[in-house]
């Protein structure tokens, strides 16, 4: 079959493009500057020096001081060295075995939080959310008891977009002492990341969702917060990570983070526009149709939806075939044959699920791949629906 | 994972898609695996499946394994069909991903329920 000419790239939640100036930063690290950044000739300490440096922007951004932070190989890696890391520290100084988290974190916790509680003798509470996909923070109050280790919400949903509140979270948390983790991986590089004005104690970043490249992560430890290492080996990242440094990545990383903040209010602002653009246009044309996730407390990139009747992958093949990539969480999409968890958790029923498309924009968006998006989208949707026993209009 | 352009081809422009009015037969299945449906319309002439049209609510592979297996029935002779099997639809299609082939039985299984529903009415019918 012909390939269309033009690919228009909706799934930056998935992953990003590497900007051409994190390219060239990172280049040097490879050949020329190569050195190991534990060596103590000039070659390794100008690897260690580069990486200081990106450690110093990133705390910078953070508002944290650099030490606070530790360079991992992903946001799964940050995710389950903060979950594991807290909860074991936790559990040997005998201060309990109870965490709380949410129903629609991303696997990297939830399955960690599973495994947790099925092997290690731990007792997790799943937050639910309300059919935005938002938490409250009082169940997070409630929740709370005297042997809560953990608490860990994710800063923004994945799937749906929904921003949670991780502030006045953080606020309860801290009230009880209790270390407070955020997956920030969704959120970095366009909603604020200040730690002390979030109040958490641990957040994630994943570099590849900003225009960095794949493979290095963040994970900021406040002082003093109690974690065991999980990947023992080298004094590497002050004891907490070993592991011979990803130099390049690493230096990758903090110009793709930097370049986000130098621009974060004018690509926001732009893409928040494009977003509500979308959203509206598949409203308007397409009946049937449910908006999922937050009318407005959402990442400025998200446009997701639950088409009645049709299923999501068909959804997804058929906007392939024009070039257009995107994502949905139907069972049918997903390795384990099961709807998402996060569409399920918000009470969407599961043959609704079924029918979910997201679309995530990002910096080289268009206008014109919006209305691209507008113009076929209404045919594909109407197209499946007529193949579909649910859709009575077929009749 | 990847589908077969056949896969595609058909998935793009499936065969025998709808529904006919007053059919002679109608097997309705849903697939326990991941929550999908589809459903199959005959019409039976001198024992022959004389038209056959299909509706489905389902994945590519679903939607794909459904178009070929009408066609692979179509004007064959009622125990002709009932031999259909999952296997065989997949393999007209040049093979499906390992976690699709699941999807290929919902097309035979409805097939087969569509001529035990005729099997039925013509039974009650004479019978009556
Ligand atoms: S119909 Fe759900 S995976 Fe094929």
């Amino acid at each position: 079959m012909e390939k269309p000419k033009k690919v228009i790239y909706l799934d930056h939640a998935a992953t990003t493009a590497v900007d051409p100036r994190v390219m060239e930063a990172m280049l040097p690290y490879w050949t020329e500057r190569y050195g190991n950044a534990s060596s103590i000739y000039s070659l390794g300490r100008e690897a260690a020096r580069a990486m200081e440096e990106a450690r110093k922007t990133v705390a910078d951004i953070l508002n944290c001081e650099p030490k606070e932070i530790i360079f991992t190989s992903c946001g799964s890696e940050s995710d389950n060295l903060a979950v594991r890391g807290v909860a074991f520290a936790q559990q040997h100084r005998g201060k309990g075995n109870h965490i709380i988290t949410s129903s629609i974190e991303h696997h990297a916790i939830g399955h960690t939080c599973e495994q947790l509680e099925k092997y290690f003798g731990f007792e997790v509470t799943y937050l639910p959310v309300d059919k935005y996909a938002m938490v409250d923070p009082e169940d997070v109050r409630r929740a709370i008891r005297d042997d809560t280790v953990l608490i860990s919400v994710m800063a923004a949903n994945n799937e749906v977009g929904t921003i949670q509140p991780i502030a006045e979270i953080g606020k309860i948390a801290h009230e009880h002492g209790i270390p407070f983790h955020t997956d920030a991986v969704q959120a970095g590089g366009t909603l604020p990341l200040n730690v002390d004005e979030l109040h958490v104690d641990l957040l994630s970043l994943s570099a590849h969702k900003f225009y960095g490249p794949k493979g290095v992560g963040v994970l900021y430890v406040r002082k003093g917060t109690p974690l065991l290492p999980i990947q023992t080996g080298g004094g590497h990242e002050r004891q907490r990570r070993a592991g011979t440094e990803n130099v390049a990545g690493i230096v990758g990383l903090a110009t793709a983070l930097k370049l986000a903040y130098d621009h974060a209010e004018e690509n926001n602002a732009r893409i928040t526009a494009l977003r509500e653009r979308l959203i509206q246009g598949v409203l308007e044309r397409i009946p049937e149709v449910q908006l999922t996730g937050h009318p407005t407390q959402r990442l400025p990139n998200n446009a997701s939806f639950a088409f009645k009747y049709i299923e999501g992958e068909s959804i997804l093949l058929n906007l392939d075939m024009l070039g257009i990539c995107a994502s949905s969480g139907s069972a049918c999409t997903s390795a384990s044959l099961e709807p998402s968890h996060v569409l399920l958790a918000m009470g969407i029923p599961a043959e609704e699920a079924h029918g979910s498309l997201r679309l995530t924009l990002g910096n080289e968006n268009t206008e014109e791949d919006v209305d691209y998006v507008l113009e076929v989208l209404p045919g594909i949707v109407e197209k499946l629906r007529m193949m579909s026993p649910l859709y009575q209009g077929a009749r | 994972m990847e589908y077969s352009e056949l896969v595609m081809e058909h998935f793009m422009n499936p065969r025998n898609v709808g529904v006919i009015e007053n059919p002679d037969g109608v097997g309705k299945v849903g697939n326990p695996v991941c929550g999908d449906m589809m459903e199959i319309f005959i019409k039976v002439k001198d024992n022959h499946i004389a038209d056959i049209k299909f509706r489905t609510f389902g994945c590519g592979a679903a939607i794909a394994t459904s178009s070929i297996a009408t066609e692979m029935v179509k004007g064959k002779t009622l125990e002709e069909a009932e031999e259909l099997s999952n296997r065989a639809v997949a393999e007209a299609l040049g093979g499906l991903p390992p976690i699709k082939m699941h999807c290929s039985n919902l097309a035979a299984d409805a097939i087969h329920a569509a001529i035990a529903d005729y099997r039925q009415r013509l039974a009650i019918t004479s019978n009556g």
